[in-house]
This record gives structure tokens, sequence and C-alpha cells, in this order.
């Protein structure tokens, strides 16, 4: 397409690009700093609300610092619900999950980048149309599944998926041992390494960069997941964080100053994970993006 | 591979050198994990769910064949499917605009060439790292009509700020914002499309004496639309399982207002032990989230613009 043709003295321009750059550059920051208000204001919110005692939270106007900090607020919730149980519940779903899929992951994608075999192709085209199938069709179906295996109230259901690995992130994988030379698993062969040795020994390690974006996406997935263990689990001994928050919101439907702290502490694995991450996985979901 | 091959794998494998043998084997051993995952998980469900949705099932006893009974039902006289489908299309045609443009909005300032910008990314992206059902929390409490934020600084104005949640001509705006809080992400993707646009395009659009809105639109846009497309089709795909946030803040109400497609799946399926007319409901809602998808598809060469078509 292009660009509308009127014609203007190149020599306007030229004599306005200096301070043309400075207001410019004043603008992105009011533009960036008004976004990031409006972007952080509910965390604010949540943050002083999980430090303010009942009486300051009913009060009109506001307060935007509590005075004083209600820090009970916190181990208040811990003796409201079991939150170190659903905390420990969680942290467990997750480690067995990350684990599963990273071996999974690995495995799948150095089978789809590194044999030639019969099939690979269409198979890998099957793998990235799952990624189109909408979850709620398989919900139902699987849920029958779990049930008639008498799975219901295990944690089977929230684990064994991961052991076959996520379409998306085998294709993410694939991609990235794509690019890996091949000389590498050559040398190996000569010097009479097994596959399964050069994968774990050579690609494995080589692959570590984009194996971390594998465990933060699983990471922030478990983590974060309602819908799974809400169908699936009943034993409120064995809820996750994301779960017992529902549980306890359902039970304590005005404390909201231990509801914002219950909420605080549950999001700051999966932010605090995001912060260390950042720059890798910015890049990568933005590289997924436009590929995808 | 020849067609004659083709038709004897057997006798082809006969004939195959031991290492050739090995390499399939082994070939198939390494992506066995996702090969028996998808089986077992994917492929197996959705066929049994395309099954299941001509039963009647509580999935105690034994499903009871119905034929086309349950699809009958759900387009004849259930009233709930015809109001969960409205909310949800309510829902999109407000919601994937406004989000569209706040993505696209958020991304350009991030595409600002000042220093510091990286953590105003970190800062626009982090709302959507939280898990939904703290974020759907925090915005509760945010729009409590009493002593909720919102309220408050709409007081500040002289605005009296609506009840939200719970008046049934807010409450679905309410939610949208719960959503909205997630914009980063498409931001961030959009963000890198922005970032893959050839300078040069703007430099020549700068001579020609274009002015910022008219590099906007005939340059940022064009070369961004593909970007676009991917978005949207994406957050149409997340509007239609829009579940969390109606499931926890009003649970479909006041007055089934935002009663979503999602949770009346969830409450066949989970509250009632309707498997069969669950299973049914999800294959409507899987077509038309396909119709739509093509529908956009097909509507894509009026403004989706590839470069690598005109080379």
């Amino acid at each position: 397409m292009t660009v509308n043709q009127s014609h203007v003295r190149s020599a306007a321009i030229q004599e306005r690009r200096l301070p043309l750059y400075f207001t410019r550059n004043i603008r992105s920051y009011l533009v960036l700093l008004f976004l990031a208000v409006l972007f952080l204001t509910p965390f604010y919110w949540m943050i002083t609300t999980a430090l303010k005692t009942e009486a300051q939270l009913f009060q009109i106007p506001p307060a935007w610092i509590p005075n004083p900090l209600a820090w009970e607020n916190f181990t208040q919730v811990f003796k409201e619900v079991p939150f170190a149980r659903f905390i420990l519940n969680s942290s467990f779903l997750v480690t067995i999950n990350v684990a599963g899929q990273v071996f999974a992951t690995t495995m799948v994608a150095y089978g789809f980048s590194r044999f030639q075999f019969p099939g690979r192709d269409v198979l890998f085209v099957i793998l990235l149309a799952t990624l189109m199938i909408p979850k709620q069709v398989v919900l139902v179906p699987q849920f029958i599944l779990f049930a008639k295996l008498g799975w219901v109230n295990t944690y089977l259901p929230l684990i064994l998926p991961a052991f076959g690995g996520s379409p998306f992130l085998i294709f993410m994988v694939r991609q990235y041992m794509m690019s890996i030379p091949i000389d590498l698993d050559e040398a190996a062969m000569i010097d009479g390494a097994s596959r399964w040795q050069i994968l774990w020994r050579i690609i494995f390690p080589i692959s570590i960069p984009i194996l971390v974006l594998v465990v933060v996406f699983t990471f922030v997935d478990v983590w974060n997941d309602f819908m799974g263990p809400l169908i699936y689990l009943n034993d409120p001994l064995k809820f996750t964080v994301s779960l017992g928050l529902s549980f306890f919101q359902g039970a304590k439907e005005t404390s909201w100053q231990l509801l914002m702290a219950a909420a605080l502490m549950a999001m700051l694995p999966p932010i605090i994970l995001f912060l260390i991450a950042q720059r890798r996985l910015l890049g990568g979901i933005a590289a997924a993006g436009i590929k995808g | 591979m020849t067609s004659k091959a083709l038709s004897n794998p057997l006798k082809r494998w006969r004939t195959m050198s031991p290492k050739r043998r090995q390499e399939i084997v082994g070939g198939y051993l390494f992506i066995s994990p996702w090969l028996i995952g998808f089986l077992l998980f994917i492929a197996g469900p959705v066929l049994m769910s395309f099954f299941v949705s001509f039963t009647r099932w509580n999935i105690v006893g034994d499903p009871r064949w119905v034929g086309l009974r349950n699809y009958e039902r759900i387009f004849t006289v259930d009233k709930d499917f015809i109001q969960a489908l409205k909310v949800t299309f309510r829902y999109s045609i407000v919601y994937l605009p406004v989000t569209t443009v706040l993505g696209l909005g958020t991304a350009l300032a991030l595409n600002a060439k000042v220093k510091g910008v990286g953590i105003f990314r970190s800062f626009f992206y982090m709302p959507y790292m939280a898990p939904q059902i703290a974020a759907t929390l925090v915005w509760m409490w945010m729009l409590n009509p009493r002593y909720g934020l919102i309220n408050t600084m709409l007081g500040w104005i002289g605005i009296e700020g609506p009840n939200w949640l719970h008046d049934p001509s807010t409450a679905i705006y309410g939610l949208m914002l719960v959503g909205l809080w997630g914009v980063g992400r498409s931001a961030v993707i959009y963000l890198a499309g922005l970032q893959n646009i050839p300078q040069h395009l703007y430099d020549a659009a700068e001579v020609d004496g274009a002015n910022s809105w008219q590099r906007l639109r005939h340059v940022t846009l064009p070369m961004l639309s593909p970007t676009i497309f991917y978005v949207v089709v994406i957050e149409l795909i997340g509007v239609f399982q829009t579940f969390t946030a109606s499931f926890v803040a009003t649970g479909g109400g006041p007055l089934k207002s935002t009663f979503f497609y999602m949770l009346y799946i969830y409450t066949k399926a989970w509250e009632s032990l309707r498997m069969g007319y669950a299973s049914a409901l999800a294959w409507i809602l899987t077509i038309i989230i396909l119709l739509i998808t093509m529908l956009i598809l097909k509507s894509s060469p009026m403004w989706v613009h590839y470069e690598a078509e005109k080379k």
C-alpha cells in the first residue's frame, strides 16, 4: 500500500526535527505513565486493602495508605482456611507437571526434529491441528473417562496429560531443535553414542534456553488453572490455591481484607516468576505469536 | 516414496536395511508420549463426545441413545441456550473491538523508542500472569458499589456509580474489566509485529509528507494486519470460553445477565450431570466458533495485507 502522495517541503521537516524529538518523548512518557497507572491501580488497591483492618475497610473516603498496617491479615488467612495446604498442593502439582512436561516435550520434539519416518509430517500437522480444538469439547468426555477410571478426587487427571506434552510447547521446542546443527548429532553417533544419549547429553543442555520457557509456561498454567481442579477435586484438603481462593470467597463474602491478602499471595508466585524470566518470556511469546 | 512401495508396506519393511528400520522404530518411540496422550486424552474424548451428544447419560448408569433429541431440545425449547448465546455474543461484540483498540494502543505506546520502556512492558503484562480467580476477586472489590475504588473515583467527578455486578444492565461490563486488565498479552504480540515493520517504510512516508495519523493508517495498520488477524482469532476463541470470572463473581446473575455459554455447559455437566446434553452444547459452540473463524478468514483478503503475496 502506498502512502498519500501530498508533497511537503522536506525543509519544513528538517527544521522541526529537533524540538519534535523532545515533545514526542515527553508525550511517550506521559502516555506510558498514564497506562501504567491504569494497569497498576488494581494491584495497589489489592495491596492496601490487604493491609487494612475491618474498620478501615468501610471508611469513606477510603484511605490510600492504611494506618496502622494490619499485617495480621496475612496470618489470619492461614487460620481461616488451610491455605498452607493449598500452597503445598499447588506446589506438588506444579513440580510434577513441570517434570512431565519438560521430559515429554524434549523427547517428542527430538523425535519430530531428528528422525525420518513415514507419517511424521502428517502427525506433526495433526499435532498443530490439536491447538485449534476448543477445550469445552474435550472437557466433558475427559471427565467421563477419568470418572469411569475412578480418578475423581485424585490428582491423576491433573497430572497425567502433562506426560504427553502440550502441543504448543512441543512445537516451540521442535522449532528450536531444528536450529541446532545436525553435525553435533552425527559426530556423537560416530563416537558410538545412542540416540537416547545424544538427546540427553548433547541436545538437552543446548535446548535449556527454550526449556526455561517450557518450565515457566507450565508453572503458570498449572498454578493458575481453575477449571481443572474445580471439576476433579471435591475434598477441600486437596484444593489448589486457585480453587481454595474461590472456596474462601464463598465462605467469607465480606472479609475483603482477608480475601485480598489471599489473592495477593496467590498472585505472587506466577508474577515473581514472570519478573525473573520476563525478557526471555516476552520475546518467546512474541515470536510464538508471530509464527503461530 | 513410490506408490508401489506404499501399497505394500510390509514388503517394503522386509527389504529395508536394519538401520532404516531402527530409525523408524526410534522415531515412533520418541514421539510416543505425545502419540499416546493424543489418542487417549484428545482423539478418544473428541470421538466419544460426539457419540455422547446423542445420548442421555448421567455418568452413573449406562448411556441411553436418544438420537437427535438433545439437539432438537436445544434448538426448540431451551431458553437457557438462547440466553447463554445472547450473553456470550453481547459480550464479544463489545469486548473484541475494545480489546483490539486497547491492545493496539498499548502496543503503540510501548513501541516508543525511549529509555525504560521495558519496565512499562512488564507492568502491562503482569496482570495477565495473575490467576484469573485472583484478578476476579480484585475487580469484585474494585467494583464494590459503596466502598470500591471505581465508584469512589466516579464520585470525585460527581457521578454516582452504578451497582456494577449487582445490576443486570452493568454486570457484564464489570466482568469485561477483568478481561481487559489482561490486554497486555495481546499488546506484547502486537508490539512484536510493530517492531517487524521495516523502518524504511516510515522514512519513505515521512519524505512523502505523511503526518503521524497517515503513517498509522497507511503504513502501520496494513503492515500489522496479519498480526491483528491472528490476535483477533485467539481472542475470539478465548471469549467464547469465558468462565472463571462469571462463575466466581456473579454465578451467571443477576437475572442471568452474565450467564455465559461455558457456564451453561458447566452447570449442565457438573451440576445436573447431563453429560449428553452438555456434549451437544459443546459441539454447537464449537461449530459456532468455527463458523465465525471462517467468516473472519473469508473476510481477511479485504483487510489483511500479506507482504509475501505482493512479491
